[in-house]
């Protein structure tokens, strides 16, 4: 988590069939999120697909998704290395939140039960292992979520309108937990939204797309 | 040698040359039988429409198994002429030693189809230990199977005979009791019409049913030699006119109409005990008692056989030419002759089918075992069964089938 | 990848067994089958086949009864779903129903043919106080001659079937709102669902109900025991000519395979012109735009039908529990004189081995099955194709005559020279139970939420990481329910039991069956219940399994 990453949009162009849906070209140092801004229909979730590498195979893409300088744009989803951080917290159903936590640590992680225990503690839920997620509230989800996300050690992060779906005084306060523990990790990060308040929290540089 | 496929072994003639892929067992000698047979797996096909046969066969399986340690496997089949088409397609597929059918249970009209198709093994059933016991010299009908002679192709089993049974007094209070039932086929159809819908036989093709017409044949027919040769030779036609006249001069007064039939005897022996038939008959003369025995039938049951005789058969088993198993085989259709498995058959309580062996002249320690139960009133009088009528040749079976079938199917 | 090969081996499982099969059963049909003597072509398999008495009637008989079975079927459904305002009248008849779907078609019959005869379950409630009946009448009910029984036996059992396609196809429709729409512009109900939910509803679920039609119109077992006997149903008949000695009859038996065929294929061209009709009376009764006559009668109807067909297979699996253990039950008593266990205790030695085949043949059959779908629609899943076109060839299995193309694979197999084994019935019976596993599963599979797999590879989890940890467990009540299907499908099949095992691999069901013309009832009750039950056991896991597992996971509790 400590090493800066770097991610790098080249002369990226998706089309369907003739029609071209959205170019983009851009840098994300380390630490720092990129927020592209769009109303709905244009092309958002499309561009988020095709980086975490699950674009349909009905559109085309070109150019080059640089991750520190690797092209990442041939390799499968689980390869490359992209954490992705959805509208719901998607905390799988059928594990515990422990379950849910170790499930995003690598492999090669030796002390699993102490991460988890440490990653719990972090956001203020320590105690909470053995709980089932359907009874934690909403923002307990978002924070298990995102601790998730980082102890699957990323080297950078897609976030799909994350806040939009808590409530409004919840909603500040999580952004600055996200954003920050970003920062702290070093992560280049790009959100997708259409939250003009999500922008400002991120405080990084901002594209719209219009269509 | 069981593992080569009969395409292969057609492809090794040298080797076929060099000698019988299976070499049948010699049933002359009944130790090396005895060895063969240990261990072997025996599939006997027979007719399982009855729950009693079914028990009594699951019976012998267990016997088998602890006295030869053969494993004998009841397949069962609604028609003995199931396992003729087998047989008969898998010679037709150049199967000549890997058969399905390693014994069935069998008489009349398919064994003379099998014995005519060379589809038997045999002559075995002389050299059975047990057959002895049967005396066949005293007892003809136990080598003549429907006027063949069954030439040891086929192991006597049991006795079958048309036997009539009723009510005798119906307790249900209307006036229809039965005083005197029919003793002839002419006098069941004036009891047919005077009791409307309370008498039936069997479907046509099954056997008891059939019996039922060859029995109504030999009475109306003047012409009772031609039907104890092929019927090729006679005028099929003027031969049974007056059993088609007597038929469709009953069915309008037999159970509904005579336009469905119960599809077996036992069907027609549930329907007497639902009431809803008075008169009924089944080709095994025990069956009646056996029912009551088995609260199937109520107690005013009685038994009886038309004055002119009814007809009876003797059934066998026969093992086909191609079975894997005739050593084993042979030794379940021995142990079927025993007299523990003929008097176990005989038995009311098991299946009350009758034995084929002499009992009269049967030590005294086996003849105790047939003591029949002469107290239960459904069971026949003693004696009864003296005027039995030979069966007909079995090429009357399949034209009379196919004759009725023409005649009442799809009216 | 063997993945990939999947949909190719289902394709190739399905279609080539029934092309061989059929394609045996050309030949013979034209006389041609050089190990039977057959060396040319020749048309007399055809005129021995129109030459056999009441060949006609076993005709007309097998397409009467397969179309008005289907009519009648569907339109209990359609009454019922359009009547259902979701009160508790309506989930506790959907409740009654859905059990009905795993009883087997012959236990189903055997218990309403102990129900309707003359000296059955009815008419002894009824006597001798209503009737005046002291004794059975003479009444030809069971197995008529016009097929009535057997298309009750059918309808009895397609309702189930039906119902739960339809509840399954309604959730893409949004019945609720389309129905309070036009309730706001006036229109009852009962006819608010008539007029908007319907005409688009029964295109999502033709080729359901075009399976019925298949069957209804070519079914052994339930014909065999409720069918009419002179003649009996072709596909009746057919069974019996193949098993003649004489042997020239399995040419016309071939043949009459053929003409199954062409009657099935008949009935659904009949029923395709039916659509028409009923879709053009429809457009004009919609467009007419009655908003209120004939609601009360259609409620009504609905409400009504339904529960008396399902009342009536309850009843007669009650009967069918008397009956086993009944003692002398003499007629018209409404009870037996005495109950005993006798019958039962004489069965058990010889249930033992039918029920473990059933098991094993079942558990295998359905074990490939589930395995075969999961591993198509998880190639599905990955490739993020569409669901293939060659889906409807699912279907095949289900619309071909069993009895047109089994006797073909019968003669095929004998060819061969292949023993009946467990490993062949196992074979044949996976024809017909991969088709409904794979419509019970793929409906949950393609409903599966996407993101959750998306989300364990972000995560870092490899494919079959994912697919083991992530979509298998949160499958895990879809994919029981499959199994659970898989079983009954399994369990209730006759015919490729019967000719595949040769009558040497006996189940419950060919038990069951053969014990028909014993006309035996209490041995029947005993075997016809076993089997009733026996399916139930996988429904029963199904449901359980998953409530035990995830007893501490609320959001697994329902559907996922």
């Amino acid at each position: 988590m400590t090493a800066p990453h770097r991610l790098e949009l080249r002369d990226i162009c998706i089309s369907l069939g003739s029609q071209v849906l959205l170019e983009l070209d851009a840098e994300i140092g380390p630490g720092e999120v990129l927020t592209v801004m769009g109303p709905s229909g244009s092309g958002k979730s499309t561009l988020l697909a095709y980086l975490a590498g699950f674009l349909a195979p009905d559109f085309q893409a070109r150019g080059q998704v640089l991750l520190d300088g690797q092209d990442i744009s041939p390799l499968p989803a689980e390869k490359r290395g992209m954490g992705l951080l959805f509208q719901d917290p998607l905390l799988f159903p059928h594990l515990s939140v422990a379950g849910n936590l170790r499930f995003g640590l690598p492999r090669s992680v030796a002390d699993k039960a102490q991460r988890v225990e440490g990653a719990l503690a972090q956001i203020g839920l320590a105690g909470f292992a053995d709980r089932d997620p359907a009874t934690l509230s909403g923002g307990q989800k978002a924070r298990v979520a995102l601790m998730r996300l980082l102890l699957s050690a990323p080297c950078a992060v897609l976030l799909d309108e994350p806040f939009s779906k808590l409530d409004t005084n919840l909603r500040h306060e999580m952004r600055q937990l996200v954003f920050d523990l970003l920062r702290e990790a070093g992560l280049p990060s790009l959100l997708v939204t259409h939250d003009r308040e999500d922008a400002e929290d991120a405080g990084g540089r901002m594209i719209e797309l219009n269509h | 040698m069981r593992a080569f496929s009969p395409r292969l072994a057609t492809l090794l003639p040298a080797l076929l040359l060099c000698g019988p892929v299976a070499a049948a067992p010699d049933p002359t000698n009944w130790t090396a039988v005895l060895d063969e047979a240990s261990g072997q797996n025996v599939y006997w096909y027979a007719w399982a429409g009855d729950q009693r046969t079914n028990d009594y066969i699951d019976w012998v399986a267990e016997r088998v198994e602890e006295q030869f340690d053969i494993a004998l496997t009841h397949v069962k089949i609604g028609d003995t002429a199931e396992a003729v088409s087998r047989v008969l397609a898998e010679k037709q597929a150049d199967n000549d030693d890997d058969g399905s059918v390693d014994l069935v249970w069998i008489n009349g009209e398919n064994f003379a189809t099998m014995k005519a198709n060379d589809l038997l093994f045999g002559p075995f059933a002389d050299a059975l230990p047990h057959f002895a016991l049967t005396y066949p010299e005293q007892n003809p009908e136990v080598v003549t199977d429907f006027t063949l002679p069954t030439e040891g192709y086929e192991s006597p089993w049991g006795r079958a005979q048309i036997t009539f049974y009723y009510d005798s007094h119906e307790l249900r209070g209307d006036s229809q009791e039965i005083a005197t039932p029919p003793q002839d086929i002419h006098s069941l159809r004036e009891w047919a019409e005077a009791n409307p819908g309370r008498f039936t036989y069997p479907r046509i093709p099954d056997f008891t049913g059939s019996t039922f017409l060859k029995q109504a044949l030999i009475a109306l027919t003047d012409e009772d030699k031609a039907l104890y040769a092929p019927v090729e030779e006679s005028d099929f036609t003027a031969v049974t006119a007056p059993l088609w006249d007597y038929l469709d001069a009953l069915h309008p007064h037999l159970w509904r109409s005579g336009r469905q039939f119960p599809a077996t005897g036992p069907e027609m022996r549930s329907l007497m005990s639902d009431g809803e038939l008075s008169l009924a008959f089944t080709f095994y003369p025990s069956v009646p008692a056996a029912a009551v025995a088995d609260y199937e039938l109520p107690p005013s049951t009685r038994s009886y056989v038309l004055d002119e005789g009814t007809l009876g058969n003797v059934h066998f088993v026969a093992i086909p030419y191609n079975s894997p198993h005739k050593a084993g085989a042979m030794v379940v259709a021995d142990f079927l002759l025993s007299p523990e498995a003929q008097a176990h058959k005989q038995d009311l309580g098991v299946w009350g089918d009758r034995t084929v062996l002499d009992v009269t002249r049967l030590d005294d320690e086996s003849r105790a075992l047939f003591t029949l139960d002469e107290s239960n009133p459904a069971m026949l009088p003693a004696g009864a069964l003296q005027k039995t009528l030979p069966e007909p040749h079995p090429s009357w079976m399949t034209a009379l089938q196919d004759a009725w079938q023409a005649r009442y199917v799809g009216n | 990848m063997l993945l990939r090969l999947a949909p190719a081996l289902i394709v190739i499982l399905l279609v080539a067994p029934i092309l061989a099969g059929l394609a045996m059963a050309l030949m013979p049909a034209f006389g041609y089958l050089p190990v039977l003597g057959g060396e040319s072509l020749s048309l007399d398999p055809w005129r021995a086949l129109f030459a056999e008495p009441g060949i006609w009637r076993s005709t007309l008989i097998s397409l009467a009864s397969g179309l008005i079975a289907t009519a009648v079927s569907l339109a209990v459904v359609f009454l019922y779903l359009a009547a259902a305002s979701g009160k508790r009248f309506d989930r506790w008849v959907r409740r009654l129903v859905s059990p009905l779907l795993s009883i087997p078609h012959a236990a189903a019959a055997f218990g309403l043919a102990f129900l309707i005869a003359p000296s059955g379950l009815i008419a002894r409630l009824t006597s001798p106080g209503l009737t005046g009946w002291e004794r059975p009448p003479d009444l030809l009910i069971v197995q008529d001659p016009w097929g009535l029984s057997l298309i009750a036996g059918l309808v009895i059992k397609e309702i189930p079937f039906l119902l739960l396609m339809s509840l399954a196809a309604l959730s893409q429709l949004d019945p609720e709102r389309r129905v309070a729409m036009a309730r706001s512009l006036g229109y009852r109900p009962t006819l608010a669902w008539w007029k908007v939910v319907a005409p688009s509803l029964y295109p999502l679920i033709r080729l359901p109900v075009f399976a019925v039609v298949a069957f209804a119109s070519s079914v052994v077992d339930v014909a065999m025991i409720l069918g009419p006997t002179l003649p009996p149903t072709l596909a009746v008949s057919i069974l019996t000519w193949f098993s003649d000695p004489d042997l020239d009859k399995r040419f016309m038996a071939s043949a009459g395979g053929i003409l199954q065929l062409g009657v099935t294929a008949t009935a659904l061209a009949i029923w395709w012109g039916l659509e028409r009709l009923v879709a053009r009376l429809m457009g004009c009764w919609i467009e007419r735009g009655g908003r209120t006559r004939g609601e009360n009668g259609l409620r009504l109807a609905g409400k009504g039908l339904i529960l008396l067909a399902s009342v009536t297979a309850f009843i007669g699996i009650a009967g069918l529990t008397i009956n086993s253990v009944a003692g002398f039950w003499r007629f018209p008593d409404a009870l037996p004189e005495s109950f005993t266990g006798a019958h039962w205790v004489q069965a058990l030695p010889s249930l033992a081995g039918p029920i473990g085949s059933t098991a094993l043949i079942a558990l295998v059959a359905t074990l490939l099955a589930v395995t075969l779908a999961l591993g198509a629609l998880e190639n599905e899943q990955r490739t993020e194709r569409h669901p293939s076109r060659a889906l409807w060839l699912l279907y095949l299995p289900l619309i071909v005559p069993q009895i047109a193309f089994l006797f073909g694979l019968v003669v095929l197999v004998e060819q061969f020279g292949t023993r009946p084994t467990h490993a062949l019935v196992i074979f044949g019976h996976l024809l017909f139970v991969l088709p409904y596993v794979f419509l019970s599963l793929s409906e949950a599979y393609r409903r599966f939420d996407p993101r959750w797999s998306r989300l364990a590879l972000t995560l870092g989890a490899s494919r079959n990481r994912a697919f083991w940890r992530v979509r298998l467990p949160m499958l895990l009540a879809p994919m029981l329910t499959a199994l659970a299907v898989g079983l009954a499908v399994s369990i209730g099949q006759y015919l490729p039991t019967q000719l595949l095992g040769a009558g040497r691999i006996t189940t419950v069901t060919t038990e069951a069956v053969s014990l028909a013309a014993g006309g035996n009832r209490r041995i029947i009750g005993v075997w016809a219940l076993v089997q009733a039950c026996l399916p139930l056991v996988g429904f029963i896991v199904a449901i359980g399994l998953p409530r035990l597992l995830w007893s501490n996971r609320r959001a697994m509790q329902g559907a996922p």
